[in-house]
């Protein structure tokens, strides 16, 4: 089943008196469950895709159907609840708010979601297990290793069940080690069923997807699911 | 968002950044605490004033010689240029009217009082019985003035506390013959001490009939005529009345000015209230300028909490819960300081009545209320711009800015 299709995706960038296309004409079938690595140079557009499937842009043209669902003629508000329910996001450098504890952070999506305390400290209590921070739940970030706090936000991406994670750059400021230990947790997710996008640098990293998306200029340049799919 | 966490949320945002919070606060407390003192102040004069007035005596009506006010050129004025005098027989005649109960003449002027080698000056009213009433003066020793004919003057005094107190000391002073002038008098009482008081300070004089008075200063005329009208309904009535009288007595010319308590109160009434409305809309100023400084400090925390903000829309917060966060977190900062105010200047007040005990400087319910709500509403008021910012903000931009 595709649970994201883009068809003829536009968005274009003003820049002084020049216009930059970021996205020129990008169709795209992503289904369930897969695992992608969207992989390009800078400023090929990859970030810009991720922002589109996240709903944190919209195009200027094409259409977005997610779970069979149109959302690009969605108000701000109704994407902001498919967001919500629907779609995790993993940033680069972790976007933690500096004030609350690991255990808040994690929180925080359930907290804008209405869900009741109660039910909240249930399900936190089980993803600080489950990500190995049980025992850091009342510390703030800056109390926190780097790749503790990208478990915290792996922990609150997750802690909604999303269909979608999308993962930008997840191990770009982490050694090695924690990065491998990162993108392990990833997988694990990837293999319990949640479709998986990760936009990266690292070739290593790009390779262990099982779809690599290769980005130059705006345009899809190298698909390795595509021939599949045309199997399919 | 739960209502709960959203004011969570708000609160954690707002400690923060402490010390921003803390001067927003500060701020906000002393723009409320200056309108809670300052209308306690100008309510404190006012009620000061009224209340030295009211000493005076209840239901109270005051006739003294002379025309006030000017009515341009009046052919009577120019024929007759001085007032008649007011006499005790007019004083008399008033209690006569219907709406009077009482009638108080009074002749004032200076002279000394002996007694035992101890001399001083002092202020000698000459007045009656029923002078006393009127006043509402209280005898501690002895008792007031006979009730007698206005005009007879037997040779009695009712003496000051003040007065009693330094020209007898410890030894009983009814009974005595003292020396008032070239006369000698015979003490009959001694009133109560009533501390200081608008206009004469009744410890410091002495009383003796009024027909007594005039005949040691050599007139027969009168300083005033108080007059207590029968109930506070009857004092327009008794006014007119006491005019009428006078003026037929002084052959038709209206020669005599009669005012009410009344309107010499409402007049410092409305005086000194629109002096504390005054005040307090000068420190509404400050008030204003602290909504201002809320909103400012609102602005900074939206820009530095960009990223947060972008980090929020991704989690799923809808725009109405980003303007409410931010809005609540105004509103708390402007509670927070308008309750700090409120106390604060309610601490002012009581210092200001610890220091000064005789003046009641309690804030009017009106000011207390109109400061608060103003506090919460200009924060509120002033939170909206930067809360409608915060909801704008473009989620890929905010995110960037982290």
């Amino acid at each position: 089943m595709a649970l994201i299709e883009l068809a003829g995706i536009e968005r274009r960038f003003q820049l002084g008196d020049t216009t930059v296309n970021a996205l020129a004409g990008v169709d795209l079938r992503i289904d369930a469950g897969e695992y992608v690595a969207v992989m390009g140079p800078s400023g090929s557009g990859k970030s810009t895709l991720l922002n589109l499937l996240g709903l944190l842009d919209r195009p200027n043209a094409g259409s977005y159907r997610l779970e069979g669902r149109d959302v690009t003629t969605l108000t701000p508000d109704e994407q902001a609840k498919v967001r919500s329910a629907r779609i995790g996001f993993v940033f680069q450098s972790f976007h933690l708010v500096p004030r609350l504890t690991a255990a808040e952070n994690i929180a925080l999506p359930m907290m804008l979601a209405g869900i009741a305390p109660a039910e909240r400290a249930r399900r936190v209590e089980r993803a600080l297990a489950d990500f190995g921070l049980a025992n850091r739940a009342d510390h703030k970030p800056d109390q926190l290793s780097g790749g503790q706090r990208q478990r915290v936000a792996i922990a609150r991406a997750t802690i909604m069940q999303p269909a979608l994670i999308l993962a930008d750059e997840p191990t770009g400021n982490l050694d090695r080690h924690t990065g491998d230990e990162v993108v392990h947790l990833l997988e694990a997710l990837n293999a319990s069923g949640v479709t998986l996008v990760v936009v990266t640098h690292d070739p290593t990293l790009g390779a262990r997807a099982g779809r690599q998306l290769v980005m130059e200029d705006g345009c899809l340049q190298h698909d390795s699911g595509r021939s599949a799919h045309a199997a399919g | 968002m739960r209502p709960a966490d959203t004011l969570r949320f708000a609160r954690d945002a707002a400690l923060g950044t402490p010390l921003r919070t803390a001067l927003s606060v500060l701020a906000m407390s002393i723009g409320v605490a200056a309108v809670v003192v300052l209308t306690a102040l100008g309510d404190g004069a006012r009620r000061y004033v009224v209340g030295q007035f009211s000493s005076l005596g209840a239901n109270l009506v005051i006739v003294l010689p002379g025309r006030s006010g000017t009515g341009g050129f009046n052919p009577a004025n120019a024929i007759t240029t001085t007032p008649r005098d007011l006499t005790i027989d007019d004083a008399a005649a008033v209690r006569r009217a219907p709406a009077v109960k009482r009638v108080g003449p009074l002749a004032v002027g200076t002279s000394e009082i002996a007694f035992g080698g101890r001399l001083r000056e002092v202020i000698v009213a000459g007045t009656n019985h029923d002078y006393f009433a009127i006043r509402g003066l209280e005898i501690a020793q002895g008792t007031a003035l006979p009730d007698e004919d206005w005009n007879r003057g037997s040779p009695v005094v009712v003496l000051g506390a003040k007065v009693r107190e330094e020209l007898f000391g410890a030894t009983p002073a009814i009974g005595q013959l003292v020396r008032v002038g070239d006369r000698r008098l015979r003490v009959v009482g001694v009133m109560k001490s009533t501390g200081q008081g608008l206009g004469m300070n009744t410890d410091e004089v002495v009383i003796v009939p009024a027909a007594l008075a005039q005949a040691m200063f050599n007139t027969n005329t009168l300083f005033r005529i108080l007059i207590e009208a029968k109930s506070r309904e009857a004092i327009p009535e008794a006014k007119v009345q006491a005019l009428e009288i006078v003026k037929q007595r002084h052959r038709g010319e209206e020669d005599v000015t009669v005012i009410t308590q009344d309107a010499v109160l409402a007049t410092f009434d409305r005086l000194l209230g629109a002096l504390t409305m005054a005040v307090a809309g000068i420190a509404a100023i400050s008030l204003a300028v602290a909504g201002i400084l809320v909103m400012n400090v609102m602005l900074v925390a939206v820009t530095q909490r960009t990223g947060e903000i972008g980090l929020l829309k991704a989690l799923g917060a809808s725009a109405r819960s980003i303007r409410l966060a931010f809005l609540v977190e105004a509103a708390m900062l402007s509670a927070v300081g308008a309750v700090l105010g409120y106390l604060l200047g309610q601490g002012g007040a009581f210092a200001l009545r610890q220091a000064f005990p005789v003046f009641p400087a309690y804030p009017p319910d009106w000011a207390v209320i109109a400061g608060l709500s103003t506090a919460l509403a200009t924060g509120l008021l002033f939170g909206v711009m930067p809360a409608r910012r915060a909801a704008r903000l473009d989620p890929v931009q905010a995110l960037m800015k982290h």
